[in-house]
Order: C-alpha cells, then sequence, then structure tokens
C-alpha cells in the first residue's frame, strides 16, 4: 500500500496540488489536501482501475477541499454567520434608501491573454483577502468548486436564506474591489 | 404581482440566478428591470465576468505545470504516508 501511495505522489502529487491551489488559495492548505488524500487512499483503498487512478485520488481530494472549506466557515462565530440583519444593513453602502446604486457599476474588462489572466488573479486574491474569511471561504465553495446550494447548506448547516445572503454580500463586494483595481491592460 | 423592482432587489435577484432557477415572476421582473436599467446590466455582465474569468483561471492553474509540491512538501507528506503504515 505504501509503495502505491509513494507511487500515486509521484505521479500525480503535483496535479493533485495544482488542482487543490486553484481551489484552497493557500499553498499550506493545498499541500495539506494532499497529504489528507495520500492518507486516506491508502486507509480505504477501494480503487478497482476502472477509472485512473489521478480521477480516483481527485474525487477523494475534491472532498478534503471540502472539508477544510467548511472548517474555515465553521470557525467564525456561529452568531455572525446568521447575522442577517447586519447583512442587510451593510448592503446600504451600495444603495440608497430608495434602492437606487450610490454608485453605478463600471465596466470590467475580460482579461484576455495569460499574462492579464494572472495580474486578475492576484487582484482577485488581493480582494478575496479582504472579505470577511466566511465570505470568501462560501464564494470559493459555489463559484469555485461548483458545490450546489442544496450541499453547502448542509454542509455548513445554514438555511438557503443565510447562503444566498452571504452569496450575495461575497458578490457585492468582489465586483466593488475589483473595480478599484482591475484594470485591464 | 409588481412588476417594478428598485436595483437593490434587481441585484439580488441577479446573485441567486447564478446558484438558482428564477421562478417566472422573477424572470420577467428582472428581464424588463434590465431593458430599462444600465447599471443593473452592468451589474449582470459584472457577475457573469467574475464567473467565467474564475473558471477559466481554475482551468490555467490546474494545467500549469511549473506549479508543483517543492520538495519539502513532498518529503513531509512521503513522511507521513511511511508513519500511517506503521
Amino acid at each position: 500500500m505504501t509503495n502505491n501511495a509513494n507511487d500515486w505522489l509521484n505521479e500525480h502529487g503535483d496535479y493533485l496540488y495544482r488542482f487543490a491551489l486553484a481551489r484552497l488559495r493557500d499553498p499550506h492548505q493545498a499541500e495539506d489536501a494532499v497529504q489528507e488524500t495520500m492518507l486516506a487512499a491508502i486507509k480505504n483503498n477501494s480503487f478497482e482501475g476502472e477509472s485512473s487512478a489521478r480521477t480516483w485520488l481527485t474525487g477523494i481530494l475534491k472532498h478534503k477541499i471540502i472539508d477544510l472549506q467548511r472548517k474555515l466557515i465553521r470557525e467564525q462565530p456561529i452568531s455572525d454567520l446568521v447575522d442577517l440583519d447586519a447583512s442587510e444593513t451593510s448592503m446600504d453602502d451600495f444603495f440608497d434608501k430608495s434602492g437606487h446604486w450610490l454608485e453605478k457599476p463600471q465596466f470590467l474588462e475580460m482579461p484576455e491573454n495569460a499574462l492579464q489572466q494572472k495580474q486578475f488573479l492576484s487582484i482577485l486574491n488581493t480582494c478575496l483577502d479582504k472579505l470577511p474569511a466566511k465570505l470568501s471561504a462560501i464564494f470559493m465553495m459555489r463559484d469555485v468548486h461548483e458545490s450546489d446550494n442544496e450541499n453547502i447548506c448542509k454542509e455548513l448547516n445554514i438555511t438557503a436564506t443565510n447562503a444566498w445572503v452571504m452569496l450575495y454580500r461575497a458578490r457585492m463586494g468582489l465586483r466593488k474591489c475589483l473595480e478599484i483595481h482591475w484594470i485591464a491592460g | 404581482m409588481k412588476l417594478m423592482l428598485t436595483c437593490k432587489q434587481a441585484s439580488q435577484i441577479i446573485s441567486q440566478s447564478l446558484d438558482n432557477p428564477l421562478s417566472w415572476q422573477d424572470r420577467l421582473r428582472l428581464k424588463f428591470h434590465l431593458f430599462i436599467c444600465d447599471a443593473c446590466t452592468r451589474f449582470n455582465q459584472q457577475l457573469h465576468l467574475l464567473n467565467t474569468v474564475i473558471k477559466r483561471i481554475i482551468k490555467t492553474t490546474e494545467s500549469d505545470n511549473t506549479i508543483q509540491l517543492n520538495s519539502e512538501a513532498k518529503a513531509r507528506i512521503t513522511q507521513a504516508i511511511e508513519s500511517s503504515s506503521h
């Protein structure tokens, strides 16, 4: 088993690491996720050889990533998580009393080439870090990992309303931050 | 059914539309609002751009061979594998 695991690590470790890094953003967490995946793979070796080892390992990794994201969100005080009134008030930063935009949304240019994508990613990371941790984590879970809402609610033990309010706040914050920092070219 | 949405309401429906299919009432109200509102049309574009770009960046990161586990990390994981078998 250990031999297998070492082979897996050599052959697929880098790919798994990239997969995790793209979703968790943090190198240490990505490394942890790869390690957890290897240990889980050894422990319950259900690999049948029907799918490729990479597909099988990636499936395990996906669960590990969700575990880590869930932990991130759960570490936040629960009162924070369900404080709908507070989130309602903070949205007033974007609208006046009659529901009009205080500042109209600006045009955001699509990053086209590889260099622009790199710049965009680094700005996006900065913007994600500026959000409360639970908001960036739920955003990563939904928009990045494509975990569906029902699953997010189940995983986090929150209501659908809480989930959408958090996603809404995350997206509002991100697009505002991108308006300020993202200038293509 | 109230047809007119405020921008605040429209922005909330736009965000929801990324996660769940909208009811026909909301779809209609949103369509009508976007038809007359440039600001929310732009907001709608912003959210879709964010969504598209993130998916693209993930694909790029996954296939970027220059990103690798460094040798210390590999050694740490190998160590963990070894000790788990004892």
